[in-house]
This record gives C-alpha cells, sequence and structure tokens, in this order.
C-alpha cells in the first residue's frame, strides 16, 4: 500500500480500472482514493470518472435523472442516441422504457424460479469436482477447472441452448468485459455474439416453442397482443450472456480465494452451514465483483469534482462496500456478519436482475466444494490472476488440495 | 411492534424473505410481501429486526 505511488501511478490523476496493477490492487487503491480524492479521473477510454465513496455511488446509481444507463461499460466507442432501450435491455434502458423491460424479466429470476434451477446446478457442481479429482489429483485450478463452468451451464440451461456452447460464451465476454474497445477490428463476423445470438433465434423460430427462456421471450405478448420486438429479445438473450456468466464466476473464484487463505473460515462453514447465507451476503459485500457504469446527461458537481454531460462515470459497487462510512469494520471479513446492507448487485431501480440466480450458484458451489474439499490452499499465490476491467474475479486460480471427502451417495 | 414496509423503496434484493420467511414472502417478480405486520413477539421482533438491518434500500423500518 505505502508504495503503492512509486510502483505504479498516481489513480487519483490516471485511473484506469484495465490496468492490470488495478486489478491485482484494487481494495487498496480504493482506500487510498477515498481518502484523498474520492472522486479520481483518468483519460484512458476516452475520459472516465470513479467515485469511491459509498454515498456518491449510492446517489449515482439512484440518480436516473442525470446520468444515462445506455453505457454501462466503459470503452472508448461511448454509445449514443440508444436511450431509452439500449443495446442490451433492461440494464442499459432508462425509465420509463426501462419498468416494463425489466418486469418481462424479473419472474425468470423469481426465487421460485430459482429454486428450479438448483438441482441441474448441483449436479453440474458434483460432476466438475468429479472430474477434478478424478486420478486423486492433488492440485487444480479452481477457476479453470470448476468455477468457470459454474454459471456458464446455468445460463445455457436457462437459455435453451446446447451446454457446449459455454465455451463461446466465455470468449464473448472476455472481449466485452476485460478488454473492451480492442477486437473489434479483426474478428470475422460470424465469431461474434451477434451472430451467435441472431443464429439461435432464426434456429428457434422454426421449431415448435420450448418452456426456457428463449421460447418465454419469443412467445410473449404484451396486453395488446404485440410481441417482443426483436432488438429487445435480441439484447435480454445478450444481456443474460454477458451479465449472468462472469459476474457469478467471479464471485464464486474470489470466495474460493478466500477461503483458501482462511482455515478458520472454511472449518466454520464446514462445522455451523447454518451460517451459510451470512457467509454468502460477506463474500458478496467484500469481494463484490461488479463495478458499473453511467455516462453524464448534463454537467453537474459530485462531491467538489465537476463533471460535464456525456462523460463517463464508473459505480464501483466493491469499493462502496468497503467505505468504512458506511460499514462497521469495513476492512474486515466477518464470515457472519449481522448487519450487511450491501451493494454487490447494486442499489435502485438497475438492482441485478440475476441476483437470486447468482446466490443460489454461489451457495452451492460453495457448499459442493466443501463437501467434497474441505481442506485446500492457494498453490501458488503469486500465480493468481484478477480480471481486469469492470467484472473483478480471479481468473486462474491454483490450489493444493489437502483434504478430501468421497462424493455423497445421491 | 410493527414492521412498516415502503413498497415505493423496495427493489427486490430478497434479503428480507431470505432471513426471516417467517414475516416475508416474495411475490411473482421477487418484490417483498410483508406477511405478518403487527403484535409480533420478541423472536419475530428479532426477525424483523434482523431483515430490517440488512435491507440495501431501507425499505423496512420497526416501529412502535
Amino acid at each position: 500500500m505505502t508504495d503503492l505511488h512509486e510502483t505504479t501511478r498516481d489513480w487519483a490523476t490516471t485511473f484506469d480500472h484495465t490496468d492490470e496493477d488495478y486489478a491485482q490492487h484494487a481494495p487498496e487503491i480504493w482506500d487510498d482514493l477515498r481518502q484523498r480524492c474520492p472522486v479520481a479521473h483518468g483519460d484512458a477510454h476516452g475520459g472516465v470518472w470513479f467515485p469511491s465513496r459509498h454515498e456518491d455511488v449510492s446517489a449515482i446509481a439512484n440518480d436516473t435523472e442525470r446520468f444515462t444507463s445506455e453505457g454501462v461499460i466503459v470503452s472508448i466507442f461511448k454509445p449514443e442516441n440508444l436511450a431509452p432501450m439500449g443495446y442490451a435491455p433492461p440494464i442499459t434502458s432508462d425509465p420509463p422504457f426501462h419498468k416494463d423491460a425489466r418486469r418481462i424479466l424479473l419472474p425468470a429470476f423469481s426465487p421460485k424460479a430459482v429454486d428450479k434451477l438448483e438441482e441441474a446446478t448441483r449436479a453440474s457442481c458434483r460432476q466438475l469436482l468429479d472430474d477434478l479429482l478424478a486420478d486423486g489429483a492433488t492440485t487444480a485450478d479452481a477457476a479453470v477447472q470448476y468455477t468457470q463452468h459454474i454459471p456458464v451451464r446455468a445460463i445455457a440451461h436457462m437459455l435453451g441452448v446446447p451446454p457446449e456452447d459455454g465455451d463461446r460464451f466465455r470468449v464473448f465476454i472476455h472481449r466485452i468485459l476485460e478488454k473492451p474497445g480492442t477486437y473489434n477490428a479483426h474478428l470475422a463476423p460470424e465469431d461474434t455474439l451477434v451472430y451467435y445470438i441472431q443464429k439461435a433465434l432464426e434456429d428457434r423460430r422454426t421449431r415448435p416453442p420450448q418452456d426456457d427462456l428463449i421460447g418465454y421471450l419469443l412467445s410473449y405478448r404484451d396486453d395488446a397482443g404485440n410481441p417482443l420486438p426483436d432488438e429487445q429479445i435480441f439484447g435480454n438473450i445478450g444481456l443474460l450472456i454477458i451479465a449472468g456468466i462472469d459476474t457469478t464466476w467471479s464471485a464464486i473464484g474470489a470466495s474460493l480465494w478466500h477461503l483458501a487463505q482462511h482455515p478458520e473460515d472454511r472449518r466454520r462453514l464446514v462445522a455451523e452451514p447454518e451460517i451459510m447465507p451470512f457467509a454468502v451476503e460477506e463474500l458478496l459485500r467484500y469481494y463484490a465483483p461488479v463495478t458499473m457504469a453511467r455516462i453524464a446527461k448534463e454537467d453537474m458537481v459530485i462531491g467538489d469534482t465537476e463533471i460535464k454531460a456525456r462523460d463517463w462515470v464508473l459505480l464501483p459497487f466493491p469499493a462502496a462496500n468497503r467505505d468504512p462510512e458506511a460499514f462497521e469494520d469495513a476492512d474486515e471479513f466477518v464470515i457472519d456478519r449481522q448487519r450487511n446492507r450491501h451493494l454487490a448487485f447494486g442499489l435502485g431501480i438497475h438492482r441485478c436482475a440475476g441476483s437470486n440466480l447468482a446466490r443460489m450458484e454461489l451457495r452451492v458451489a460453495l457448499e459442493e466444494w466443501l463437501a467434497r474439499i474441505p481442506e485446500f490452499e492457494l498453490a501458488d499465490p503469486e500465480g493468481v490472476r484478477w480480471a481486469t476491467g469492470q467484472v473483478r474475479g480471479p481468473r486462474e486460480l491454483p490450489v493444493r488440495i489437502l483434504a478430501t471427502n468421497p462424493p455423497k451417495e445421491p | 411492534m410493527r414492521i412498516v414496509f415502503d413498497r415505493e423503496r423496495c427493489q427486490g434484493h430478497g434479503r428480507c424473505y431470505a432471513l426471516a420467511p417467517e414475516l416475508f414472502d416474495a411475490d411473482d417478480e421477487g418484490y417483498a410481501v410483508v406477511l405478518v405486520s403487527s403484535d409480533l413477539d420478541p423472536e419475530q421482533v428479532a426477525q424483523a429486526q434482523l431483515a430490517a438491518d440488512n435491507c440495501p434500500e431501507y425499505a423496512l423500518t420497526l416501529e412502535d
């Protein structure tokens, strides 16, 4: 922490969330900024503001009058004139359009709907663990062999596309989220997310309706009997693929990274499974993966910082979650924290629509991992690679397996 | 003690019905529904307080 400025850069004036140093040191950078420059700035990506305090993040998240969501991923390509729907409704939508666009999706992510997905998620975790432990392996990459597959399978199952398509999803997401704006020039059209969704929809329109999310969106009719516009269906599917995968994968991975280094926490989770709901929320607070973004609609002042219309503003929920003004002992990980109003899923009308699904996946992934691998540690702490960009989590997580249990009888 | 629920503030985070299922449920879109709002016994008061303390939107309060 003390060497931060010498070794890297002044984050207050040259902020860049896609820098490798940011990925490796984000929590220290947030603490530093909160104390001396609550709204940082960087020229990268066409210029971006970074508010680090809970108060500012919360105010911006709730201010849909002065900020538009037509851009939520900071990139040199700044969306313009896409509101109110945006390219991935409802996350990119503004009021009043946003409300109905969100209402259409919410039932698919309600607690009851998510309960129905738990068994398949658990089965896929068990299969991954069987594979990972085959031949008595004593080391594994928990990110590559476990966490990255769990949400991919859940989303493919929900959408009703073949599970093997998941590998392609990860490639699409990497381009869009980790290195925004850098791949567009040299891609073959058939190798893009746009093409993938177009093909999937064409295919489904020629077949009888299926009971899955694509089927639901294609057969949806409003009160006047109108189907959803094609661009809304397309955007919804894009959103589920982009937003539902590496976010959850990051949360699961960061949680395993924590448990690998904190034997007291993992032993408590094994001995007292009833604290799991609190542990899940604390893991989400402490390791919140998602930073959103907005575009200012007018000139304004945040704190004492002047922001111009059309400027990018990041919404770092992870930084807000570590603000001592908002959380008691904010820098301490308290596995059964009782008061925890964390913002991991955002605040206000854009609260993550998939939060129930993400929580279920995180809980089940940890339960199943701990049931089979109660004791493990980092095999190579320096070899852990945290993702750059707006979704923070370990992409490589080598662990040493110290103790295992046989699989439970089904 | 009674529970005051501000439906306008609720964004469907689902913390209350996860922590206090005896007092709260979810509607079809995941927004909170209050099942028991008054005449709470001490155990229910504790559950309601826990739910209120974890609502990110400050949509729940307890009143005498």
